[in-house]
């Protein structure tokens, strides 16, 4: 079982793989996100959950891009996070309040920041890329909490009112949705993509990746640069829900908790293994953190569970699932059952 | 001139001499042989030919153009291709795609986000006909982890075909394998030359004799004999180091 969709030369419609733009699993997931708002209250949960869980989807799955497709143990990636949320509120300070302007000023930022970090990092890989990521995570949180006259030290930057338009926790959450369907879009054509399977070739091989005449270095790089922008992008949302930013989620745990979420999710072997995790992070802080102030021992130790009996997280267990159906079928009627393992999840 | 040529190669590793003042060159077309026994300094010289670590000393040049300590990439891209002793694959990769990753034009797509790998069809076809070459067509969608070692072997050098390759170097292709396994890839490397210019390093003599124009035999990180292999087989060195002799593989 793999990240990898592999690409299979013969068969019906197999050539075509990967080559959609929108699928199946995208509209259901989109479909059910944006039903929330309906059932939400019903359940007992609360309209603005939802915006955390699709913003942290959108993090997530920038994530993946490093720790799930590179394989890069990345473990400062709050830096960026709240790098955006930053720029986010001096944009909405110093220049307008328009989120539509202030979003691109957090992604380019954000980019800024990781490829400056990414000029460092790229050329090492395993533990000492990981040492060299929580270090420069811990530079941005120290400045985050030092430089005080830009970004109110401790307390952050506070009153960052949204627009009139998205005052209502169930717009902003369409408006987050709306994002999240984009990165959607864009990184499941960019796993697909060349780019994207240079990536995983990296992962499996990274001396090989070099002698076939791959640029090893630059492509680290960009996708250092890329995950940042998509941390920033998140991080510039969180802002504009929550109306502040503050240096906590630029901090060595904070950064541990979209590590703990993707290996939760499953994100080393599905595309929707963060999507997954941010879901189950976020709902259990909620469910946890109602029921006890320790919910993260908690969920500490769900996820040392996971990592022990379930190292593949939720997605590898469904994949194991439909996998042994497919299995049953298969043994059942032979000839007919086509293989469908490793499809679009 | 000859199309690959190094002059006065030095490599050392701390005070460890590796390579000594090697001087090779090979020819267009031509199937070059290097042997000699363990620890010799034939891995590290194919290292240094194919821009693993630079040399200390010494010059590098492909058709004239000296190519001396540049990175492997950029020495890929010149059209230098190698197949690795230990096996260097893309182990969930299938055999399409360890192969298809090569080729060059959809290397040179890869920064692109935003074209699909699946669509790329010039180079699967490319991908598939380098996959045939090599005689691994039935085992296409297989993975490469799954393949049985000669087959990993024969994938190894279609990765290396892949590249289209102005030169190709074979680490000790035969290594590991049976006497099955070395007589098909006999043949696949006879079918490969005249059309590649081949280097191998090869520890079986008997195996690199019968396929190669000309050999060379590296002992302390010196070539202490060059020639075709019937001038080899009476050269007093090569006899008295007894160089792949019956047994020695």
């Amino acid at each position: 079982m793999s990240l990898y969709t592999p690409l299979i030369a013969h068969g019906p419609g197999a050539k075509a793989r990967g080559q959609a733009w929108i699928t199946k699993p995208m509209l259901v997931t989109l479909a059910l996100l944006a039903s929330f708002p309906l059932w939400a209250e019903h359940v007992g949960l609360y309209q603005y959950l939802g915006i955390e869980v699709a913003i942290w989807m959108v993090y997530a799955l920038g994530y993946n891009l490093l720790l799930g497709y590179t394989g890069l143990p990345a473990f400062g990636q709050g830096a960026f996070f709240g790098v955006g949320a930053y720029a986010y509120g001096l944009c909405y300070q110093h220049v307008t309040q328009n989120p539509l302007v202030c979003l691109p000023c957090s992604v380019l930022a954000a980019s800024a920041a990781a490829a400056l970090v990414g000029c460092l990092v790229a050329h090492r890989r395993g533990i000492y890329f990981a040492l060299l990521t929580i270090a420069c995570g811990q530079v941005f949180w120290f400045l985050a909490m030092k430089v005080t006259s830009v970004t109110g030290g401790e307390d952050g930057m506070l009153n960052l009112h949204r627009p009139p338009l998205l005052k209502d926790n169930i717009t902003l959450f369409y408006f987050v949705v709306a994002v999240l369907a984009v990165t959607l879009v864009l990184l499941w054509r960019l796993v697909h993509s060349p780019f994207g399977k240079a990536l995983q070739a990296i992962r499996m091989n990274e001396t090989r990746a070099r002698f076939v005449g791959y640029d090893v270095w630059l492509t680290k790089w960009a996708v250092v640069t890329l995950s940042g922008a998509f941390a920033g992008l998140s991080g510039g949302l969180m802002a504009a829900s929550q109306e502040s930013a503050y240096p906590d989620v630029m901090s060595v745990h904070s950064s541990g908790f979209i590590v703990m979420a993707v290996l939760i999710g499953g994100g080393t072997v599905s595309f929707w293994g963060p999507v997954w995790g941010a879901l189950v992070f976020i709902v259990a802080r909620d469910l946890l953190g109602a029921l006890t102030e320790t919910w993260l021992l908690w969920y500490g130790l769900l996820f040392m569970g996971v990592v022990l009996f379930q190292p593949e997280g939720i997605a590898g267990a469904y994949q194991h699932y439909k996998n042994k159906l497919a299995g049953r079928a298969k043994a059942a009627a032979p000839a007919i059952a086509p293989e469908a393992e490793n499809g679009s999840v | 001139m000859a199309l690959f040529e190094a002059k006065n190669l030095s490599k050392r590793f701390g005070d460890r001499v590796v390579l000594e003042d090697i001087s090779l060159s090979f020819e267009q077309g031509t199937l070059s042989g290097i042997m000699g026994p363990n620890g010799a300094g034939k891995s590290t010289c194919f290292n240094v030919l194919t821009g693993h670590f630079p040399p200390d000393r010494g010059r590098v040049t492909l058709d004239g153009e000296d190519i001396t300590g540049l990175s492997p990439r950029k020495i890929a891209q010149k059209g230098v291709a190698r197949s690795f002793q230990i096996m260097s694959l893309f182990d969930e990769l299938t055999v399409l795609e360890n192969v298809l990753f090569a080729v060059p034009e959809m290397r040179r797509s890869g920064m692109n986000p935003l074209k699909s790998v699946a669509g790329d069809t010039v180079s699967i076809d490319k991908a598939l006909e380098i996959v045939e070459q090599v005689g691994l067509s039935s085992h296409i969608d297989a993975r490469s982890i799954n393949l049985s070692y000669g087959q990993r072997r024969a994938l190894e050098i279609a990765v290396a075909l892949a590249a289209e390759p102005r030169i190709l170097f074979l680490d000790e292709p035969t290594q590991g394998m049976g006497a099955e396994g070395r007589d098909r890839l006999l043949e696949l490397v006879l079918t490969l030359k005249r059309r590649f210019t081949i280097v191998m390093i090869e520890h079986d003599m008997d195996f690199l004799f019968r396929l190669a124009d000309k050999v060379s035999v590296i002992h302390w990180g010196q070539v202490i004999a060059q020639g075709t292999p019937d001038e080899l087989r009476s050269d007093p060195w090569v006899r008295r180091s007894k160089l792949g002799g019956p047994g020695d593989a």
